[in-house]
């Protein structure tokens, strides 16, 4: 996993709540057995006049000239903008993937939806919270400021923009650890493997029936 | 010190270790595997050279890409064959259960787990999909997770959780007739909507919920991520436990007996703390029909589309602009006249058995309206479906002109060839009516199954209680 400790990016605004991880990526290509590639497919059905398969260059598609993604200014956007639940339905990493994939190492949005939330850690990429009113600042001012770059830093959990105001989010303690690390959960919980045993055999003694041998 | 809900004793049985600011190890019971989210968790496995800490808690299946017409023929499309036949190759390379595609035993991931016993009454139980929640039915904690959290349940038996606040969703009173668990979910959901649920562990209790049979609280269950909640679940009671016996993953004899006596604490105490508790009039809730692209967008079978132009929250009515143009309905059109293109009763939500003869029961000798171009019934599980065939439900549904199915997620989010095409609308049991849901451009109205055999037989969205 790529680490997260600063970073300064192009602000890509998606002005809608509710945004489903069937719309993320839908679900023709969760057929791959990778875990990479999902990039081209991200928002697929917004994205493309036509519908999307897998194995077919994406390159030759018709863009949807009015999808926020494909207009000139929000092009190299690393940083997501988005209205509450975002990331709700299905459970799909292959949303984390997506996005990850296609360039974004942040998203700022009022709420997620908790799976989303918890996959796009794993992945590198920080699901910031802030105020409802603040992502509504937020939205207005990229608007009118094309270009608009917003730095985030892990470090601080401070999102800062341009003209200089900054704002605080909150993150879980061994979330960020492992994000400004770049570590592999299953290594640090290997490290446990006696506490594991140990649960394993007093639970064998309370409710054997869970156990075949 | 106050009592515990059911959450809380789920979560206390579970925790390996701890640390002082919450995070905790949660160790898994069962864990439950398809083919569309394990195949980059076994590669990790591979990569690593990490062995499956213990192979007797996995069970799999392939449910999402199986075709449901023809399978002798095998699956046409190579891309889902190479995912279904990957599965089989991991549960072989690491020794793990799996009911393959021929199995009769194969079906929907949450049907067959209850069905085979697989799930339990105290267990946690995982698995790479958000509708595991379904398994909190029987009192168990169930939820899904992502991809690298399979390998790390695979890897290691644990998840590294912190606790959820604990909601208590109580619905009083009794349901009326035609009224059923996917209504009372809906419902819910329309009241608190689809994030109403975010952080939250949720009970359904109340004495609508004890009315329901087990099957039924599986419905209401398999919906609590529809509401944002990860985790639902509901008490232990008599029935829950004569549902176990027998089963062929269940505990027999001497084991059986003690399973049954820790399994009856598995209530929420009566003097435990919820952080929230929502209160439903059972009696009031009639049959539902969602209307827009997303479950909260739900409303009783006798009102009309609702207008956003009454809508005063700005963000929500555009959202609502959205899905009325997304669905091609009008403002303030009656629900009943709606007609419909296509029929899918089937799903992790409603393609049980008790279901498919809730649908049956409707049908009555009627055959399906000259305007439905597709109805499909699609069983949850081989064994589901041999039992309709027993009870000559199959005839029934046949003669009435639906068609009828082989086990798996069909044309819930149209994996396989099962789909809508751009612009049709479905009449559908499942439990999501996202944009694109059940095919590019198609327009999912989420009901019962009794609702959806009964717009089958109109043409157009119908109430129940008086059809
Ligand atoms: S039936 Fe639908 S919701 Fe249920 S597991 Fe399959 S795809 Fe998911």
């Amino acid at each position: 996993m790529k680490p997260f400790t600063r970073h300064t990016g192009i602000v890509a605004p998606l002005d809608r709540p509710n945004v489903d991880t069937d719309a993320i990526i839908p679900k023709q290509f969760l057929k791959s057995i990778k875990r990479s590639g999902f990039g081209p497919n991200l928002f697929d059905e917004w994205r493309y006049l036509d519908r999307g398969e897998p194995g077919i260059d994406n390159s030759k598609r018709p863009l949807n000239p009015e999808f926020v993604l494909n207009q000139a200014r929000y092009q190299g956007a690393s940083i997501l903008l988005a209205r509450e639940n975002f990331g709700c339905g299905s459970s799909r990493e292959h949303a984390p993937w997506a996005l990850e994939d296609f360039g974004f190492r942040a998203i700022i949005a009022p709420s997620y939806a908790d799976i989303f939330y918890n996959n796009c850690f794993k992945n590198g990429v920080l699901p910031i919270v802030l105020d409802a009113a603040v992502v509504g600042e937020l939205f207005k001012e990229i608007v009118t400021h094309p270009g608009y770059r917003l730095t985030i830093d892990l470090h601080t959990q401070k999102v800062s923009t341009p003209s200089g105001k900054e704002y605080s989010f909150a993150v879980d303690a061994f979330r960020k650890h492992c994000l400004l690390n770049g570590l592999d959960d299953i290594g640090l919980t290997l490290q446990h493997v006696d506490a594991i045993r140990a649960y394993e055999q007093q639970r064998r003694v309370v409710a054997p029936w869970l156990f075949k041998s | 010190m106050a009592g515990r809900a059911l959450y809380d004793k789920l979560w206390d049985a579970h925790v390996v270790r701890s640390d002082a600011d919450g995070t905790a190890f949660l160790y898994i019971d069962r864990h439950l595997v398809h083919e569309v989210t394990s195949p980059q968790a076994f590669e990790g496995l591979r990569i690593a050279s990490r062995p499956v800490w213990r192979v007797d808690s996995v069970l799999a299946t392939p449910d999402h890409n199986v075709p449901t017409d023809g399978r002798a023929r095998g699956i046409a499309d190579p891309v889902s064959r190479v995912q279904v036949e990957t599965l089989d190759q991991n549960c072989q390379e690491f020794g793990l259960t799996e009911f393959g595609m021929s199995d009769v035993r194969q079906g929907i991931v949450h049907v067959i787990g209850p069905e085979q016993g697989a799930t339990l009454p105290g267990m946690t139980v995982v698995c790479g999909d958000s509708h595991t929640s379904t398994h909190g039915a029987f009192g168990a904690l169930a939820f899904g997770i992502g991809t690298s959290e399979v390998e790390h349940v695979l890897a290691t038996q644990c998840l590294i959780q912190k606790k959820s606040r604990a909601m208590l969703v109580r619905v009083n009173g009794s349901l009326g007739a035609g009224v059923t668990a996917k209504d009372v979910v809906l419902a819910i959901i329309g009241r608190i909507g689809t994030a109403g649920g975010t952080g939250y562990a949720i009970e359904f209790g109340g004495a609508a919920i004890q009315s329901l049979s087990v099957e039924g609280r599986m419905t209401v269950c398999n919906m609590a991520i529809e509401a944002g909640a990860r985790a639902g679940m509901v008490a232990v009671d008599q029935k829950t436990i004569d549902y176990f016996h027998g089963r062929p993953y269940a505990p027999t004899g001497e084991m059986w007996t003690r399973a049954v006596a820790a399994w009856r604490d598995l209530q929420s105490d009566a003097d435990a703390v919820f952080d929230h508790i929502v209160e439903l009039d059972g009696s009031s809730i009639a049959p539902q029909v969602t209307w827009g692209t997303s479950p909260e967008m739900v409303v009783p079978i006798m009102a009309r589309v609702p207008d956003p132009a009454q809508e005063t929250n700005a963000v929500k009515r555009e959202g609502m602009r959205a899905a009325l143009k997304y669905m091609g309905l009008e403002a303030n059109t009656p629900i009943a006249q709606i007609a419909v293109d296509k029929v899918f009763i089937g799903s992790c939500t409603n393609s049980r058995i008790e279901d498919l003869r809730a649908a049956a029961a409707v049908i009555q000798g009627r055959r399906i309206a000259n305007n439905i171009k597709l109805a499909m019934v699609v069983p949850g599980s081989g064994l589901v479906k041999q039992q309709a065939e027993k009870e000559g439900l199959d005839k029934l549904f046949s003669a009435a002109g639906f068609e009828w199915r082989e086990p798996g997620c069909s044309m819930c989010l149209a994996m396989n060839a099962d789909r809508l095409e751009p612009g049709e609308r479905c009449a559908s049991t499942s439990n999501r009516n996202f944009e694109g849901r059940q095919g590019a451009g198609g327009r999912t109205h989420l009901v019962s199954p009794a609702m959806a055999a009964a717009a089958a037989i109109a043409g157009h969205f119908v109430d129940v209680r008086n059809f």
